[in-house]
């Protein structure tokens, strides 16, 4: 090869790259990159304008929407879990029943058993880490599909739920328990009009979000990559810094950061960075991008299939106990429909159900459209067969719009 | 009426880039074996498509005369009334359905009332299986059947259609030799019976005992026919080869060093057909330095030979591999590549890339250990390593977050390249390194290929392309049916002397 081939090719990959500095160019690159994210932002403000008018305001208030997040919490924990499933593609059908059966441990645990909050939590985690990987060892060694697998703990589980309630519910739980699912962060100054705690927590979150930015952006220049131009980088940051703020400030007007907020905010980090920047995450996505390809680049697949599982058990057994805590109760239909819903958030969210895409952020976005729905649509008295008949007509659309959309792409 | 029962005339078939077929003609008679020759991509199988309506009328030119009159076919279905059908390499079948339903697939005995005429149905394929000499019942599930029942199955769906032209795709690739001769006995019967067949295959020897006539294809264009008793298979091989070599490899002297990878006694069974074996007792050596060229006719088993020294193809395998003198054991294909072993795949879409994800990702995917620690990736490094392995292999991209699914071939070829060479491989097994991309980026892969050996890799590489083996390699492996049949020092192999092996000539 001759050196001045070379270098011509290296001279227009340069001017390529020069081009596409302009601060336009940068723009329209990640809105194209992220279209379907931001479609289903989009969608999102167009449901809350919505719920908005039809409810005179009560939909926008502070209280509803805290009370929107919290109830959303449980779901969105298990959805979290379940893209990591999906883009590996599996599916896991018994999500609904693991989060029943491990509530009911927990509450009988507690209720029967008189454990404190600590041990009571430490052996429902043990036990959904066991039924997880009872499961995936059944996917991962067994060969039998997960779409069997968890349609039989789908079943079993629900039994085992129903088993332990005797169809009554357990009740009352522990107050250091039943805060994971109702309780907020404490005020310092009770006579303050809002939560203290909570602002400094929103701004600690924007602190943190901001030198997580720069250290990237110190690291990047260190290794002679292309950085974001000052303006942009600032505009960004400011960007990102009034989303945290809105969003921790609507809470913090009510009655501050719910725990069960706080415990997903660092369920979407941990996954966040499990899906992005873990070997493990990697080997996630190429499974279920091009399992044969995973399979000769030395990917051992039965053990990732095993650990996702076990990782939807983990998740599963939390959205448990939150759930449990919210409830302040375990019954027999506790969890009823929530592998349902989980799998909405996720393909709302752009998780391919044919694997091999999804992320994280994208699904606690399809959790809140689920949850914005269920929300608004109560708060207008709305017919619970109607509620049924709407989300699935969003769900439908929003899988369709996918298609037409990446067909195009 | 002419003396022929099929003419082909002039048929011309381009796809973008590449004309496949040129001006080809072909003619056959009634009631006669005629064998259909060529090296891989001369063109046969897209004849046989063009005939049997798999391409249809208007997406090539030419005329096609079946019995006196013109044919215009516009799938499969047309072909098939017209009395022509066609049994694939890969066979067509219904694995899950018994025989007689798999027979009338399509072409379902009804009776008046619209519901399936099950009693008809079974009393014709018992007709047709005799036909074929297959003594099962027609309820027997097509996968409880061998390859070879299989294959005769679909030559009773063949006849149970009325088929009179009957075209054989490399039917004895899969088969047994005492399966191959029942097959062909099978087919003298059928040719007593008036039935006409066209017989494509590699295995010159086949030819030669049941052809009539002999047509050779090359480079898409019809070579000549002659009657098989007037041919040797050393005429056919010329003819088949025929062409000038030019000079297309940027050959290089190379010193061989000492002996890095050694195969002992090398035995696969095929993991889903056991009794199947497709490698038969290999014994090999790749030194440092130098490129190992491994030639044979497709089926003849270097895929399976060098999948399973990667751990990648079951564990019907037996055998010793010694690396730098060491005896190994590699049961996977990531004990492969921590042993200092690359495979790239003749498929880069079903094994090498995974095409929704980026570049940068794709690269990484096999090494992501070395750029991690505690699991945790460093991005940057891995940006850093893309970014290297793009430049120096020119990989023509606006960026490395771009999906691979939206490179050229050439540029796919080089991304899964990046991503063995990212695992600084010992030995770089490449098959069909360049199937499939432009000249320039062939070019470029040969170039590559030339820079690794100087940095001290051997390179394995499984071609077709008898020129590209010819070009490249420092020694040659012949193949043929599973065994290792010759070894060439590359100023003594020619491509006739190549061929001859690997049809299994001595």
């Amino acid at each position: 090869m001759g050196n001045a081939e070379l270098n011509a090719i290296a001279k227009d990959n340069q001017t390529a790259l020069k081009d596409s500095k302009s601060i336009k160019k940068i723009l329209l690159g990640t809105l194209k990159g992220n279209m379907r994210q931001y479609t289903m932002i989009l969608a999102l403000l167009v449901i809350w304008a919505f719920f908005t008018i039809v409810t005179d305001g009560i939909f926008i208030s502070s209280r509803n929407l805290s009370n929107l997040f919290l109830q959303c919490a449980a779901t969105a924990i298990a959805a979290c879990g379940m893209v990591l499933v999906m883009v590996a593609g599996h599916i896991d059908l018994s999500v609904g029943s693991f989060v029943g059966l491990t509530g009911a441990v927990a509450a009988q645990l507690m209720v029967k058993g008189g454990f404190g909050t600590i041990e009571t939590i430490a052996i429902t985690l043990a036990i959904g880490l066991l039924l997880g990987l009872f499961q995936g060892f059944w996917i991962s060694y067994g060969k039998v599909p997960a779409f069997i697998v968890t349609l039989a703990g789908f079943l079993a589980f629900r039994g085992g739920v129903i088993a332990i309630t005797g169809g009554n519910s357990i009740a009352p739980m522990n107050d250091s328990f039943k805060i994971i699912g109702q309780g907020y962060l404490p005020k310092i100054n009770a006579n303050l009009p809002f939560n203290d705690t909570s602002a400094l927590v929103g701004v600690a979150f924007i602190i943190c979000y901001l030198v997580f930015e720069l250290v990237k952006r110190h690291s990047r220049i260190k290794y002679g990559f292309e950085v974001l131009p000052v303006p942009l980088l600032i505009a960004k940051m400011v960007l990102f810094s009034t989303i945290i703020a809105l969003g921790i400030g609507i809470m913090a007007s009510y009655m501050g950061i719910p725990y069960a907020i706080l415990l997903l905010i660092a369920i979407i980090v941990i996954f966040t960075v499990i899906a992005e920047k873990t070997t493990f995450g990697r080997h996630v996505y190429a499974i279920g991008g091009n399992k044969e390809a995973a399979r000769l680049s030395g990917i051992n697949i039965n053990r990732v299939n095993l650990g996702i599982f076990v990782l939807m058990g983990l998740l599963s057994t939390i959205a448990g106990i939150v759930y449990t805590a919210r409830l302040n109760a375990a019954t027999g239909s506790a969890g009823t429909n929530m592998e349902m819903d989980a799998i909405a958030s996720a393909v709302i969210g752009g998780t391919s159900t044919l694997g091999g895409a999804g992320t994280i952020a994208g699904c606690i976005i399809g959790a809140l459209v689920m949850g914005s729905l269920d929300n608004g649509m109560s708060l207008m008295n709305a017919d619970v067969a109607a509620q049924y008949v709407v989300k699935g007509l969003i769900l439908l659309l929003a899988v369709w719009f996918d298609i037409k959309f990446s067909k195009r792409a | 009426m002419s003396e022929y029962i099929l003419e082909m005339k002039n048929i011309t078939k381009e796809f973008p880039g590449v004309k496949a077929l040129d001006n080809v003609t072909f003619n056959v008679k009634k009631g006669e074996i005629h064998a259909l020759c060529g090296e891989n991509g001369a063109g046969k199988s897209t004849l046989m498509k063009v005939l049997s309506g798999v391409y249809p009328a208007g997406t090539y030119t030419g005329e096609i005369i079946l019995k006196g009159s013109t044919q215009s076919y516009s799938g499969i279905k047309d072909s098939e009334k017209a009395g022509v059908a066609i049994i694939y390499q890969e066979l067509a079948l219904v694995k899950q359905m018994s025989v007689c339903e798999n027979i009338f697939l399509g072409n379902e005995k009804v009776k008046k009332s619209g519901l399936i005429d099950w009693d008809k149905s079974y009393a014709e394929t018992q007709k047709v299986l005799k036909e074929v000499r297959l003594n099962i019942n027609p309820n027997t599930k097509v996968v409880n059947l061998g390859i070879g029942q299989q294959q005769l199955v679909e030559i009773a769906k063949a006849i149970a259609k009325k088929a009179e032209v009957l075209i054989l795709d490399e039917p004895s690739a899969a088969l047994t030799e005492s399966e191959t001769e029942n097959l062909l006995q099978i087919l003298k019967e059928l040719k007593a019976k008036g039935v006409t067949c066209i017989y494509i295959s590699h295995k010159l020897n086949e030819v030669f005992e049941i052809a009539d006539n002999i047509t050779i294809l090359r480079d898409g264009k019809t070579i000549g026919t002659e009657p098989a008793c007037e041919m040797t298979e050393n005429k056919v091989i010329s003819k088949m080869v025929g062409r000038e070599l030019t000079q297309r490899f940027p050959r290089k002297e190379h010193t061989p060093g000492e002996v890095v990878l050694e195969i002992k006694n090398w035995n696969v069974q095929n993991p889903d057909l056991p009794e199947l074996k497709v490698i038969h007792n290999a014994n090999f050596a790749v030194r440092k330095g130098e490129i190992l060229g491994i030639a044979g006719l497709m089926g003849a088993g270097r895929t399976e030979l060098v999948m399973s020294i990667f751990g990648a193809y079951g564990a019907n395998v037996s055998g010793e591999i010694y690396l730098e003198g060491k005896k190994v054991s590699i049961k996977n294909p990531k004990q492969a590549i921590a042993s200092g072993i690359s495979y790239v795949s003749e498929d880069r879409k079903r094994y090498g890339l995974v095409l929704g994800m980026d570049i940068k990702n794709n690269v990484t995917l096999s090494s992501l250990e070395s750029i991690s620690r505690l699991s945790l990736i460093n991005g940057n490094e891995a940006i850093k390593a893309t970014n290297q392995y793009v430049r120096d292999l020119r990989v023509k991209t606006p960026s490395i977050e771009q999906k691979v699914t939206n490179l050229s071939g050439g540029n796919q070829q080089k991304v899964v390249l990046a991503k063995w060479l990212m695992t600084k491989p010992k030995i770089l097994i490449m098959d069909e390194p360049t199937r499939g991309i432009d000249v320039g980026a062939k070019f470029e892969i040969y170039n590559i290929m030339n820079k690794l050996i100087d940095e001290g890799v051997c390179i394995v590489m499984i071609s077709s392309e008898l020129p590209e083996i010819l070009g490249m390699s420092d020694r040659i492996l012949v193949m043929h049916e599973g065994r290792l049949t010759r070894e060439f020092n590359w100023e003594e192999a020619t491509q006739e002397n190549i061929l001859t092996y690997a049809t299994g000539g001595m």
